[in-house]
């Protein structure tokens, strides 16, 4: 049977099952073949917090979303093309999110009577008309995958596991996915088991011949690999770019990595990551609590590692006073926070922007910090080294401020040249700097308005620091009102001269009278819909913030030049209230709590309506 | 950073090249606790050992939480840091882990360390962590100005307990040898020649070593541990304990009881022999946390000295192991061989 192949310029595929069902993984492999056939993708997961929830329940569903296409794209897609439902609840808690005509893969084998009953369907959805709007292709991938296995040595139930890896196959088969990357992955997971490895490539294989005879996919599809710059590329995950940007951060600034960290989704993979990579002299320490996790970080910029902690918001509530004396000791430290929703323990696997004002306000006295938030996965390589950089170079605690949704996200990376990596090294101060030979340990730089980092071991800079208000220029316990008056100035002026780069406006014809602005992990969303206003003839500018704290030195300027400001956030408004307050600038807010990103489709309604508006 | 060599002791802390004094060690800065507070005493000990350990004095690091102790490192011309309420174990076990070379000491109180910073204390005897945690006893709050310690006795009056405290205090000593401490002992603030000594095997011992120090509060607690510094008892009823030593006091002695554990009796009843022989290298620290609850309720018998010093491998050097251990698997780090570690290809 000859079969129709049809272009496409690209597709966006949700797997949905239980969280035992391996969706993450089988989203992993279909992203690491797409990376490999050279489309631009963009990835994202979406599970409980319940490592497993009771099996077939709504609350138990795991989903990976894979948007991939033969151009650049910028967010995992709005609605998907394609929605994977390895079992009713599946279904149901992604139904709401399908566009009319798209297909369903369904896994019929378990549309058993209880499974329906379970999520409150009374008759079968692939049986009646519920799914009318709907292209519906039933497939029993449980009952296919144990036949296909029969030839070999497993149990019924080892051989249902490997049902996602026939889902997987059949996916490869209709987009035509290269099979080799997924081949030896498995090989290499179950090297010590190779029956399994085995068993789970017969599954994956017998997935694409069911895809190539069957009768009920009579089309297959093609998107053709993206023209994206040339250069080696791999796809990457927030968290992971994240961690290779603080081993960049400390190769680039000769200081060994000390990471105390305790264990907090969705943070924890970088403690993971970073464990694994000891060869370069990094220490990782998972502490008792989050307070231990900072305080053994701080200790060790004491003694003059790059001093790192990494945790989510309720991390950073725990860890503010050992941050507060990163401030006043005025030592390099780089406080990670993987936003995640809030308030207390909120939706830990859901997305939020949320932790901007506890970073910028969360702890006593006056106790201001640099702050900078990537925007795309992989651009949390860029900003690790950019917090460090700011860090070591001003002796300051610097908050990184991810989130959720760029920390499981994915997309391809363009690997840097290491030698265009920036050089972020400092030296340790190791004479004394008072003219009568003494070691002041608060005399500053007058540029940079850092104080010296003498670290122990150093012969002649003895000195004691510490939480309770030193003199200017000795460091001793101070408690003259003048003083203290001088020093709080003194260290918020340090923060507010930290070098950053003016803030950039992409307004093609310039004749754009609103603006939207962003910050943080909504880049992709705003950029799309940016795309889609301009597309239909709109005109539109866009900027985004990659440094909160300080702003850049032409951010009110650029606010005031437009007509009118949009600010999109993932929260109610925090960034808003700090333009406001500091430019008087009548920022218009859009805002949503959800747990997820922004869509393209949302933002552009709204960019639209702000145009079209009074 | 030295390069780390495996040691023990003081071996991997560079030694000076200078005879030093004990002015060597005072800085300039005025001592302000209350005329007549034990940490005087201390702090006269401390400045007066550290010339004995021969170090380079820039390698030596004192780092505090907050209470009247906790003001100790500024009085010492060595590297300080007087951090947070309760964190001291924290911050030093970052410094202490990552700088092999350096002699890192804790200043704590008994609110500082088991109160406010419990969690910290017991992890860090448990990784046993290259650190000597000087814990200040005085059973009381005393820079707050007054409320009861997690050390003070069932019933303690104070601002803020003023019908008598109601929670049981912690046995430092106890729960110290509970949380896997290899080193743990306990002196007192009057008596110099004892607390030196502690120091001396403390500082030549790799890892946690836990030092209790009874140490009077003038001001909110005076007359704590008067009964070990009055002429007339003090030798009756302080037990001392030194590894290879009959445990006893001038007129008690330990031994062996009936139902297998351990009892304080008259020393004359007993024969030399029968009086349990101290041995701090005891593996199993039972024994040790026997000797530990001989303090209860108060003073009858305060068993004083090292109940356990044992060698187990310090945090520091097993962290480097890995590192060094990677590095031999794998070979040092290149960021081009991590970039291109998964899976890549290449466009154009």
């Amino acid at each position: 049977m000859t079969k129709q192949v049809q272009q496409l310029d690209r597709v966006i595929i949700r797997f949905a099952g239980d969280s035992g069902d391996g969706m993450q993984l089988t989203g992993d492999r279909f992203t690491a073949g797409t990376a490999e056939f050279g489309n631009d993708l963009s990835t994202l997961p979406n599970f409980p917090a319940e490592i497993r929830a009771p099996a077939g329940t709504l609350p138990g569903v795991s989903s990976f979303q894979l948007h991939f296409a033969d151009h650049d794209i910028l967010t995992p897609g709005d609605a998907p093309n394609v929605l994977v439902a390895m079992n009713p609840a599946a279904l149901k808690a992604n139904l709401g999110d399908l566009p009319r005509g798209a297909d369903i893969i369904a896994n019929t084998d378990e549309f058993t009577k209880r499974n329906l009953q379970k999520v409150g369907y009374d008759g079968n959805p692939l049986e009646d008309d519920t799914l009318g709007e709907w292209r519906v292709h039933a497939v029993p991938l449980t009952s296919l995958t144990v036949r296909a296995l029969e030839g070999f040595d497993l149990s019924k139930k080892d051989a249902e596991r490997s049902k996602n890896m026939f889902a997987l196959g059949l996916l490869s088969w209709l987009y035509h996915r290269p099979t080799e990357a997924t081949i030896s992955f498995l090989e290499q997971k179950f090297a010590k088991k190779p029956d399994i490895a085995k068993a789970n490539i017969a599954a994956f294989q017998a997935g694409w011949n069911y895809g190539e005879t069957t009768e009920s996919f009579s089309v297959s599809y093609e998107v053709k690999p993206a023209k994206l710059p040339p250069g080696v590329y791999r796809n990457i995950s927030g968290n992971q770019a994240l961690a290779y940007g603080l081993i960049a951060a400390s190769v680039q600034s000769k200081l060994p990595l000390f990471l105390g960290s305790y264990p907090i989704t969705p943070a924890s993979d970088i403690l993971h990551e970073l464990s694994k990579h000891k060869r370069f002299g990094i220490r990782t320490f998972q502490a008792e609590d989050e307070i231990a996790g900072v305080g053994a970080a701080l200790g060790a910029a004491f003694g003059g590692a790059l001093g790192v902690t990494t945790t989510s918001g309720p991390g950073v509530a725990l860890k503010a006073e050992t941050v507060g004396l990163a401030v006043t000791t005025e030592l390099p430290l780089i406080v990670v926070d993987v936003q995640r929703a809030g308030p207390s323990t909120g939706m830990p696997t859901k997305t939020e922007q949320t932790d901007l004002l506890m970073a910028m306000f969360g702890r006593n006295g006056e106790s201001p910090l640099p702050i900078v938030a990537p925007m795309s996965p992989s651009d949390c390589f860029d900003a690790a080294i950019e917090a460090a950089r700011i860090a070591v170079k001003y002796r300051t605690p610097v908050m990184l401020l991810s989130d959720g949704y760029l920390a499981n996200g994915s997309e391809p990376w363009k690997l840097p040249e290491i030698s265009e990596l920036p050089d972020i090294s400092v030296a340790y101060t190791t004479e004394p700097n008072a003219e009568d030979g003494t070691f002041l340990p608060f005399k500053r730089d007058t540029e940079t308005l850092a104080r010296p980092w003498a670290i122990p071991g150093t012969a002649g800079l003895e000195h004691r620091i510490g939480g309770i208000e030193k003199a200017d220029g000795t460091g001793n316990i101070s408690y003259d009102p003048n003083n203290h008056d001088r020093m709080v100035r003194v260290r918020q002026a340090k923060i507010d001269g930290v070098d950053v780069p003016d803030l950039q406006v992409d307004d093609p014809d310039g004749e754009a009278k609103v603006l939207v602005l962003g910050w943080g992990s909504t880049y992709g969303p705003i950029a799309a819909a940016v795309r889609r206003i301009r597309k239909s003839g709109g005109k539109v500018a866009q900027a985004h913030l990659r440094h909160l704290n300080p702003l850049p030195a032409n951010t009110g300027e650029i606010l005031k030049s437009y007509d009118k400001v949009l600010l999109p956030e993932i929260n109610l408004g925090q960034l808003a209230l700090l333009l406001r307050a500091r430019f008087l600038v009548d920022i218009i807010s859009y805002n949503r709590v959800r747990g997820l990103p922004f869509k393209a489709e949302e933002l552009a309604g709204v960019i639209q309506d702000v145009i079209d508006g009074d | 950073m030295t390069e780390l060599v495996n040691g023990k002791g003081l071996s991997l802390i560079p030694k000076s090249d200078v005879k030093q004094g004990m002015k060597d060690f005072k800085s300039d800065q005025e001592v302000r606790w209350c005329p007549g507070c034990g940490d005087y005493a201390i702090l006269a000990a401390v400045q007066s050992f550290l010339p004995e350990l021969g170090l380079k004095r820039e390698n030596i690091v004192f780092v505090s939480g907050i209470g009247c102790s906790s003001r100790f490192p500024y009085y010492l011309n060595t590297y300080g840091f007087h951090s947070i309420h309760g964190r001291a174990p924290a911050i030093a076990t970052g410094l202490a882990a990552s700088r092999p070379d350096l002699s890192v000491w804790v200043i704590t109180g008994d609110g500082d360390a088991l109160s406010i910073g419990g969690n910290h204390l017991i992890h860090a005897l448990r990784r046993n962590v290259n650190l000597n945690i000087l814990l200040f006893n005085n059973r009381i709050y005393g820079l707050t100005k007054g409320q009861y310690s997690p050390t003070s006795e069932i019933g303690k009056i104070t601002k803020s307990t003023p019908m008598g405290s109601l929670d049981k205090p912690f046995n430092p000593i106890s729960l110290a040898l509970g949380a896997e401490a290899s080193f743990v002992a306990r002196t007192i603030d009057s008596d110099r020649k004892h607390l030196q000594s502690v120091l001396r095997e403390a500082t030549a011992h790799r890892g946690t070593s836990l030092v209790e120090i009874y140490q009077n509060c003038n001001i909110f607690n005076d007359n704590a541990f008067e009964q070990l510094k009055d002429p007339e008892i003090r030798d009756d009823i302080t037990l001392r304990v030194e590894h290879g030593q009959p445990i006893q006091s001038a007129s008690k002695a330990v031994v062996r009881s009936a139902d297998g554990g351990i009892e304080v009796v008259d020393r004359a009843s007993v024969a030399e022999a029968d009086i349990l022989v101290h041995d701090a290298h005891r593996a199993d620290p039972s024994l040790a946390f026997a000797l530990s609850r001989l303090d209860e309720p108060a003073f009858e018998h305060v068993p004083i000295g090292i109940f356990r010093q044992i060698d187990r491998p310090a945090y520091d050097v097993l962290m480097a192991e890995q590192m060094e251990e990677a590095k031999a698997q794998q070979g040092p780090g290149e960021l081009s061989d991590l970039l291109l570690g998964g899976d890549t290809w290449r466009i154009g």
